[in-house]
């Protein structure tokens, strides 16, 4: 649940790791050009690692996106009690009947203990809501984080003395610790206390709370680079020129702070779908019948002395998830920043 | 110096960097007076050499002049306009009249944009459209500073120390000004590569008529390019002459040294070997400048008078016309060395 630290510092410099071996650029033909860009793809697509987490990663946002339809075609849903109409899926002590927690080629992934939901689909949605929350949380977290921090940077002055301060401060508080304490707080802003929360509130709650504390990292880090930026040259060039700060933030600061915003982004998405979880596990995010990774795990952990298979796959997609997307994390910051490279 | 309305005017320019300390409330403790009222012109056409050892505000200078920096003191003019405080949108006129030239060229350059966008750039910005397209202007560009019209879609980390800096020229050349600005231009360059770019410049000076403020922190590279040149020391001018004046007949100590350490002034076919003038000592902070002059500390006639009374930047005695010294005992004619008296600007 901690938020990611800001270790990736950006390059300024374009790295081109082949240029010894070609030639000046007088010899080379005209129009093709080697981009930035390009060079860090070309990059990225010889490192194996990063690619085939670049598969495991891009699967699972696509089951998180098909959810709907590979369930209809899968012909369940992850609300209907399938036991309470066929008692024979669970046993006596309410336990799948079959062997493996009840796996089958009817219900892939088996059944739920108790209630006997379907695993396979509550996994789906589960996949869905989990990455869902945790994508906008981590967009809307870089997105304060990007506007705050360019801004203290460029400005300077009073205004980055003033967000340096509340960043020190929101940096100070134990980030976990008020997660739990908020969660609460926030819900009775919107529900009188006896209320039922609905779902979507619950969500955004936790998008709304997860960017609350989370920002801060990423103004820090970018207040930084702008820092560094805005006395380049090049950024005196533009002014010379009579460049206005809007031009000169858009066309002059951000295309060299995409290097850093990716390299967050990759380090800020798999953070944030762990604290999602545990904050659900720990009964302050969503909960139950709500299908999430987090809700998933805290019910199989009651079950799990008696059916551990209920445990095994939501916990082994999160761990695959989150164990490729920071793989793929490190591939990308090499192929943007070779000179990052151990 | 003709009488007409010189291109710039420049009059008392000083510059202070605020030290800010203290805790928990920040104040100004200090200030690094970077440049201390600078008084000179250029006239149109004409290039200016400013020469100084590191850290003695030369930048400072050149960015007060583009104004990149707001000034503390003094005021710059324009073609007779006072543009001393000029916010964006007054100096947008004037913007694409000066330009700038920078020392590093591998910072000067945006490395996310290729040279046609870092080229076109000043031209988008000040919505001119010349005719036949800014991308046939920009091909144009990049011939006249000899670099290959095709790079257009080249990124800078494609292109040599040289090379960039060349894509730095056209950029300032793209909107047409009448005042470059050109920051140690070549000193980061490798030294075989400098003649060239210096060549490039006095092309591009002597065809274009364009006015040079050419900073540099030794003579060498001003001689073969200023017509006039300004020595500084900590933040003032000490010596302002005609190039042939400054070099053939430097009369502050200041000057003499730096000359000294201009290695083809230093030995001599057929005349005496001349004298090499080491400093001693380190210059001394901006933060507290010595009092009265500024060069006292190193200075090897230094008296009390020099230590109560700052040295006016005036024609001294034996001075030609326009050639300014701030020296209370100017160096005498019969000191400088045979070769530099008797062929002035042989390099030139
Ligand atoms: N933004 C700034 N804030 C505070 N002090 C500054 C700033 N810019 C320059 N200075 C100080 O002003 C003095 C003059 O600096 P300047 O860069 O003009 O020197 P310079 O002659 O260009 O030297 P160099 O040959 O090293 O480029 C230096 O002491 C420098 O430390
Ligand atoms: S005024 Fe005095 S200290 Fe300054 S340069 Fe002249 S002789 Fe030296
Ligand atoms: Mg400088």
């Amino acid at each position: 649940m901690t938020p990611p630290t800001p270790s990736a510092a950006a390059p300024l410099e374009v790295t081109d790791d082949s240029i010894v071996a070609s030639p000046p650029p007088s010899t080379h033909k005209g129009s093709e050009s080697r981009s930035p860009g390009r060079l860090a793809w070309t990059r990225f697509k010889r490192d194996r690692t990063g690619v085939i987490s670049a598969y495991i990663v891009i699967f699972f946002f696509v089951v998180a996106i098909a959810a709907p339809l590979i369930a209809k075609l899968y012909g369940k849903d992850p609300y209907t009690t399938y036991a309470s109409q066929r008692p024979d899926l669970l046993n006596a002590f309410s336990y799948p009947a079959g062997p493996n927690g009840g796996m089958s080629s009817e219900f892939w992934f088996g059944i739920e203990p108790q209630l006997g939901r379907d695993v396979f689909t509550f996994l789906l949605y589960a996949i869905r809501n989990s990455l869902g929350i945790a994508v906008a949380a981590s967009l809307l977290t870089m997105f304060f984080g990007i506007v705050i921090g360019v801004t203290a940077g460029y400005l300077g002055g009073k205004t980055d003395y003033l967000v340096g301060r509340v960043i020190d401060i929101l940096l100070s508080f134990p980030s976990t610790l008020f997660f739990i304490a908020f969660m609460p707080v926030v819900y009775s802003f919107f529900v009188a206390d006896d209320d039922n929360i609905p779902t979507g509130l619950r969500a955004a709650s936790l998008i709304i709370v997860l960017s609350f504390f989370g920002w801060a990292t990423i103004a820090r880090l970018l207040r930084g680079q702008v820092l560094g930026l805005r006395v380049r040259e090049f950024v005196e060039a533009a002014k010379v020129t009579g460049a206005s700060p809007r031009r000169i933030v858009f066309k002059e600061l951000l295309p060299n702070l995409w290097t850093p915003i990716i390299i967050q982004f990759t380090l800020l998405l798999p953070a944030y779908v762990t604290a999602e979880a545990g904050l659900s596990f720990l009964g302050v995010g969503m909960i139950d019948p709500t299908p999430d990774w987090g809700v998933m795990i805290a019910r199989g952990a009651q079950f799990y002395t008696e059916d551990f298979t209920f445990m095994l796959f939501p916990g082994l997609s999160m761990v695959i998830f989150v164990l490729a997307f920071n793989l793929l994390g490190d591939s990308v910051r090499d192929a943007l920043d070779p000179k990052s490279k151990r | 110096m003709s009488n007409a309305t010189p291109l710039l005017d420049v009059s008392g320019l000083t510059k202070h960097f605020p030290i800010k300390g203290g805790f928990p409330i920040r104040r100004t403790v200090g200030a690094v007076q970077a440049v201390d009222g600078l008084d000179f012109q250029v006239a149109e056409g004409e290039s200016l050499g400013l020469v100084g050892e590191s850290g003695c505000g030369k930048s400072t200078t050149g960015r007060l002049i583009t104004r990149l920096l707001e000034p503390t003191a003094g005021t710059i003019s324009y073609r007779g306009e006072d543009i001393t405080h000029a916010g964006r949108r007054q100096l947008a006129p004037i913007r694409s009249e000066i330009q700038m030239i920078f020392q590093d060229p591998y910072a000067s350059l945006n490395p996310r944009q290729t040279v046609g966008k870092i080229v076109s750039g000043p031209m988008e910005i000040n919505d001119i459209n010349p005719a036949g397209g800014r991308e046939n202007r920009v091909r144009e560009l990049l011939e006249i500073v000899g670099l290959n019209p095709e790079h257009y879609n080249r990124f800078p980390h494609e292109f040599s120390g040289g090379q960039r800096q060349r894509i730095g020229v056209a950029r300032a050349l793209a909107l047409e000004p009448k005042l470059i600005v050109a920051d140690e231009p070549v000193s980061a360059l490798d030294v075989s590569i400098q003649a060239q770019v210096v060549n490039l410049l006095q092309k591009v000076q002597q065809e274009l008529g364009i006015a040079f403020v050419f900073i540099a922190h030794d003579l060498a590279v001003v001689r073969h390019f200023s017509q006039r040149v300004a020595v500084m020391y900590l933040g003032k001018i000490v010596e302002i002459a005609d190039r042939d004046d400054l070099y053939g007949n430097p009369r502050h100590p200041y000057t003499r040294a730096l000359l000294s350490a201009v290695p083809e002034a230093t030995v001599d076919d057929d005349g005496p070997v001349r004298e090499r003038i080491r400093l001693v000592g380190d210059v001394p902070s901006p933060i507290s400048p010595p009092s009265g002059c500024r060069f006292r500390t190193r200075c090897w006639k230094a008296t009390d008078k020099c230590a109560n009374e700052a040295p006016p930047l005036v024609q001294v005695e034996g001075n030609k016309p326009g050639h300014l010294t701030a020296c209370h005992y100017p160096e005498t004619e019969a000191l400088i060395p045979a070769r530099l008296s008797k062929n002035p600007g042989a390099a030139a």
